[in-house]
């Protein structure tokens, strides 16, 4: 079921959490809100969730307006950042809670928990508490408790916040191979750029309340709408006013044309890239991306003095 | 080491000497004579009623101010309203203020004159009965489920009643599956500290009860009557019954608060 959020507005005292924001979600899509914290995207999400009362705007369901509808009449499954777990049932009731408050037949419940802790890979923890689970064991618990009552949307807030990255990393993967199962519309908070563009197929950048701009990860990166966004997506160099990516940037040992003279104050070595961090005369620092072989080709270490050309910049009008 | 041993020492002698000596001394002299006269002295029917008036205050008297307790922890940590600062310093006003002001003051708000004194000319007796007795001891035993249950709530947050809202739990549902469990250890102890404390109550109640033998004495009382009466075994026999209850009151703590700390 799509969703569409017609010009909500939120304040919390003075502090104004969402400034007139309208979004829609198509149906069945991974949709990333993407923002620095307290930039209103989890009140966004505790908005469309129905745990947070909008002072003005509506929310919709498909084609229902739910924007007067507490939470537990609008079918959405909700994740927590710090999952929420009900610590004194069982992953197994955890799970069943939905569908007993529900009060579905006993063999309807254990049929679908037993599908659910197989879809997260928890069958054979079935009869532990929540305290005796890894948090990335809990985290895809909650999942499942979220999904047992066939939401028609699914709502994570930071879902892998609280996790180290290696675990991040693979409920990530994890996230996007049970999205493509499922098929549920959802829609994850994250602050983290890089996990926005590696599991959502669209992105909103929201930004004191605002959204800044809606478009696929490729979008965003490749033509950003203004400054914020082009240098939340990734990293940028700002020349003047331009912006310029460091992968974009070409470096030479020879001066040529208009590039510009720079030393290299540090070398990091991120795996198969290189990024070097420059320094100029007039004290401006700048970083450039490039591969090991580009790095090895130009024998650039610190003090070796570069330079450096954009090969695609972008400047934002005002 | 030496320091260890001495701080050890020093505690245990503290409390042995201060705590231990004086309730095992009343121990001593209630069985001074055997265990027969103790057994006669508990055994009397004014003592038997002041026992039983005790456990009826006490059953009143606790599951009200559980009840309260709980509600009104709810109230101040997951609402906002106007007035809450002034509610919870009140709360604690029944630690802070002698127990003896309590009676009075109930003695001054039923009594001849009071503004519900005139409760007494139709038929409805507050003060030197039960229902003043049981009010009193409602009073001074209020902050103790309220106090134990708002720091864990607080703790335990809004997440697991949020969660438990967009499953579909209705208000009641979460309230009873989600949050009563996850508080129920400091409701425990909470009901644990409220009895012990409506047990023992002598201030208030021996205002209010106008200490009419047989009739509206409760145990405390009986036990300070029986003294002053110089019958000494009566009221060690009953100091010793109102030791035991605590002792009782103290292990079911014990049993509560290991369970609390592994949650």
């Amino acid at each position: 079921m799509g969703i569409t959020v017609v010009e909500v507005t939120k304040q919390f005292g003075d502090f104004v959490a969402l400034d007139d924001v309208s979004v829609a979600i198509p149906e069945g899509s991974l949709t990333a809100l993407l923002g620095p914290s307290g930039s209103g995207k989890s009140t966004l999400l505790r908005v469309i969730a129905g745990l947070e009362k909008p002072d003005g705007g509506q929310v919709l369901l498909g084609d229902d307006d739910v924007t007067h509808q507490p939470a537990r009449a609008r079918g959405v499954g909700m994740v927590f950042q710090h999952y929420a777990a009900f610590k004194h049932m069982t992953v197994w009731e955890n799970v069943a809670f939905g569908l007993k408050v529900r009060k579905r037949p006993k063999s309807e419940i254990e049929t679908r928990v037993h599908e659910l802790l197989e879809l997260v890979q928890l069958e054979g923890l079935a009869k532990r508490y929540p305290a005796q689970l890894s948090g990335g064991q809990r985290q895809r618990m909650a999942l499942a408790r979220a999904l047992a009552v066939d939401p028609e949307v699914l709502l994570l807030d930071e879902p892998f916040g609280a996790l180290d990255a290696r675990v991040r990393k693979e409920l990530r993967a994890w996230l996007r191979r049970l999205h493509e199962e499922v098929h549920v519309t959802t829609i994850i908070v994250t602050h983290d750029q890089e996990e926005a563009m590696e599991v959502a197929g669209q992105i909103v950048v929201i930004n004191q309340g605002r959204v800044e701009q809606v478009g696929t990860p490729r979008e965003l990166y490749e033509s950003p709408a203004n400054e914020f966004v082009m240098s939340f997506v990734g990293p940028v160099n700002k020349l003047g006013d331009t912006f310029v990516r460091p992968r974009d940037i070409s470096l030479s040992l020879e001066p040529e044309g208009d590039a510009t003279e720079a030393m290299v104050e540090r070398i990091v070595h991120l795996g198969f890239e290189v990024r070097a961090e420059l320094v100029r005369d007039d004290g401006q620092h700048l970083l450039a991306q490039l591969t090991q072989e580009e790095a090895q080709a130009l024998e650039l270490e610190r003090g070796v003095i570069v330079y450096a050309k954009p090969s695609r910049q972008t400047v934002f009008t005002r | 080491m030496t320091a260890k041993y001495a701080l050890r020492f020093g505690a245990l002698g503290y409390l042995a000497l201060l705590l231990l000596l004086p309730v095992g001394l009343v121990f001593y002299r209630t069985f001074e004579h055997g265990f027969h006269p103790a057994w006669a002295a508990v055994t009397n029917p004014e003592a038997q009623h002041a026992l039983w008036l005790t456990l009826i205050i006490a059953a009143i008297a606790v599951p009200a101010n559980t009840l309260f307790g709980v509600v009104l922890a709810i109230a101040l940590v997951r609402h906002r309203f106007p007035g809450r600062g002034l509610v919870n310093a009140i709360v604690d006003l029944p630690l802070a203020l002698s127990p003896v002001v309590v009676g009075l003051s109930l003695y001054l708000l039923y009594g001849t004159g009071g503004w519900l004194g005139g409760l007494a000319g139709h038929g409805i007796k507050i003060l030197f009965a039960l229902p003043g007795m049981t009010l009193a001891t409602i009073f001074v035993s209020l902050p103790f489920v309220v106090r134990e249950v708002v720091p864990v709530l607080r703790e335990i947050g809004t997440d697991q009643e949020q969660a438990a809202e967009t499953l579909g739990a209705a208000p009641f549902t979460t309230f009873w599956r989600i949050t009563l469990p996850a508080i129920r250890w400091a409701v425990g102890y909470g009901v644990v500290l409220t009895t012990a404390r409506a047990i023992g109550e002598f201030g208030a109640v021996s205002i209010v009860s106008g200490r009419i033998e047989g009739k509206t004495e409760t145990l405390p009382l009986y036990v300070q009557s029986q003294f002053e009466g110089f019958n000494t075994t009566g009221a060690f026999a009953a100091c010793v019954v109102l030791a035991l209850i605590a002792l009782a009151t103290v292990l079911v703590m014990r049993i509560f608060r290991p369970k609390e700390e592994a949650a």
